[in-house]
């Protein structure tokens, strides 16, 4: 007799749990040879709004832990996504149509990220704060503080890549964040949340969204809980769309061209100035 | 009168209260609280809970400061849309009764009550004599609303005639001052058959408005606890054409607790309790999420609570 399939259902990640769509949505993702692969969820409107209170109710630990502290969770990430490189390697080859080669190189630059933005944690202040000259008897410093929360949409492709690239540096300040997964190929996406679940990120501080991008940009948009946007993986008129509806509340709203920076990181960071008497 | 006033009658009166169904009291809350309100019935439901709710602090580290911006949001709850109605009170403890009746005063709350907690609140652990001058404090100072809670050890123990008697001291003080709210502390009272006793035996005793908790106790307001409430004011009214009020606290603090509350008033009570004067809501943290909720309605688009003061 042969065995009866176990099939994944492919949900979301809200608040450190994986709840399907509240609406009961899905969609059909399809492979690059056309043939169907999976029927992620399809988030509504509420998803999000239940991801942002589950964000803006992370943000307070996450923002004050210590830097070392975040930045030994980004490196656990990185540890856990290396145990699980083949099942990424098989999402994306599957989605994509690369090479088995190609995928590969996706993912170790991937965990190289996580890696690399790990060690950035506790070195934004000495490049972005500084010791100010006042006319006074004042010590007076200025550091970058996180935002709040904010919302990435990941890029199309590289589909893991992608979605790593806009994710880490907004959270390694402390901000906590919506991942927008690429409709096209959003499975990889859903793994790294599976991977995020295990890797000692507190609950919140990352929230996976799969769906249509169409729907999600305008109540991203108009929302004003949501601080910041990364619009990787929006198109040039639906960026100008997003920005138009998120100009009630000021959203910082970004599209970066360099590949690893710290501007991506400082971007999503406020100034926050401090006057100290000297002698007390 | 129902009772001669006797403790033996009253015992055997509350002795004849039918038991509650506990499985259909869960049932029947759990079911009207899957009610969807949506759209104008939301806004109006939304109005209707922010004149309902007890703007409340009871902590330790209470300051005049923090009870005076109370009282500017009870007045102005959200201060960038004039259309947001008042609360139905400020509930602070008796040594801050004074500070808020002024303050409201001064600022055009004239008409929003002060609510005192009383008679050793929340524990109830003191003798007749500091309750009664507990209370007399605070209605020295102002207040014209009375939350006593009863003596839950006596209750409990069967005594349920001191609980009954002290329930009557202190609203022969109230006298026509003040109005008398009676708090059960129902997660100390345990089942729901000592809920609907202690239900009657606050109304037989003189109690304007019976009250959940104290808000220090969990569990709280639940929602079959204010449904067995809702019942007995529904009942005593048939009985003795007394409308008596009700009033959850502690626990509440979402829009959608509150709705799914006047969902349950609706269906039990009736109409005629949807009324501040009938019914009211304790909470602190509530009040946020409903103007957040109301700004969401109004402007389309979710809303940030970076809007709405930190009290």
């Amino acid at each position: 007799m042969s065995r009866i399939d176990v099939n994944k259902t492919y949900k979301l990640f809200i608040g450190g749990a994986f709840p399907r769509s509240e609406s009961g949505r899905v969609y059909e993702v399809k492979g690059a040879n056309k043939k169907f692969i999976a029927n992620p969820a399809m988030a509504s409107r509420k998803d999000l709004r239940e991801s942002v209170v589950a964000a803006k109710s992370a943000f307070h630990g996450w923002a004050n832990a210590t830097a070392f502290n975040r930045g030994q969770v980004l490196y656990r990430i990185a540890e856990i996504m290396q145990g699980r490189s083949e099942q990424f390697v098989e999402e994306i080859c599957a989605l994509e149509g690369v090479s088995n080669k190609a995928a590969k190189s996706q993912v170790e630059e991937t965990i190289d990220t996580w890696v690399w933005y790990s060690g950035w944690c506790d070195k934004l202040s000495a490049i972005s704060g500084s010791l100010n000259q006042v006319s006074g008897p004042f010590y007076n410093f200025t550091t970058p503080e996180p935002l709040g929360v904010v919302a990435v949409f990941a890029e199309n492709k590289p589909s893991l890549l992608g979605a790593v690239r806009t994710l880490a540096p907004v959270i390694s300040s402390g901000n906590t964040a919506i991942l927008i997964a690429s409709e096209k190929y959003p499975l990889p996406a859903i793994t790294l949340s599976e991977v995020l679940a295990t890797s000692d990120l507190p609950s919140g501080v990352v929230n996976v969204l799969t769906g249509k991008i169409s729907e999600l940009a305008s109540w991203i948009a108009s929302h004003m809980e949501i601080d910041g946007v990364d619009v990787a993986g929006l198109s040039k008129s639906e960026e100008e769309e997003l920005k138009l509806h998120g100009a009630d509340n000021l959203k910082r709203v970004f599209r970066f061209t360099n590949r690893n920076h710290p501007e991506r990181i400082l971007s999503f960071m406020e100034q926050k100035t401090v006057w100290h008497p000297i002698g007390i | 009168m129902i009772i001669d006033g006797s403790e033996g009658d009253l015992k055997r009166f509350l002795d004849d209260l039918p038991p509650v169904d506990q499985v259909g009291a869960d049932a029947r809350a759990a079911m009207l609280a899957t009610r969807s309100i949506k759209t104008t019935s939301k806004a109006w439901a939304i109005d209707m809970a922010i004149s309902m709710v007890d703007l409340t602090t009871l902590e330790g580290a209470d300051t005049p400061g923090k009870v005076k911006a109370l009282c500017a949001k009870a007045v102005r709850p959200d201060p960038t849309d004039l259309t947001v109605p008042s609360v139905g009170a400020i509930c602070v403890y008796n040594d801050m009764v004074k500070i808020a009746r002024e303050e409201l005063d001064l600022i055009g709350g004239r008409k929003i009550p002060v609510a005192a907690v009383s008679t050793a609140f929340p524990s109830g652990r003191a003798s007749i004599e500091v309750k009664k001058q507990d209370t007399q404090d605070a209605l020295n100072a102002g207040a014209s609303e009375i939350d006593m809670v009863i003596d839950r050890g006596a209750f409990l123990s069967g005594k349920i005639g001191k609980v009954f008697e002290e329930i009557k001291i202190v609203k022969d003080i109230c006298g026509e001052k003040a109005h008398l709210k009676v708090i059960f502390e129902t997660g100390e009272l345990v089942t729901y058959d000592n809920v609907r006793k202690a239900s009657y035996l606050a109304m037989l005793a003189g109690a304007d408005f019976i009250k959940t908790s104290t808000g220090k106790v969990n569990p709280a307001a639940t929602a079959p606890v204010v449904l067995v409430m809702l019942e007995a004011v529904r009942d005593y009214f048939a009985l003795t054409g007394i409308k008596i009020g009700v009033k959850p606290a502690g626990g509440i603090k979402t829009t959608k607790d509150a709705i799914k509350q006047l969902v349950l008033v609706n269906e039990t009570a009736g109409s005629d309790w949807l009324n501040p004067s009938l019914f009211r809501i304790g909470a602190s943290s509530l009040l946020n999420d409903l103007l957040m909720q109301r700004m969401k309605l109004r402007t389309g688009h979710y809303a940030s609570a970076n809007y709405v003061t930190i009290d």
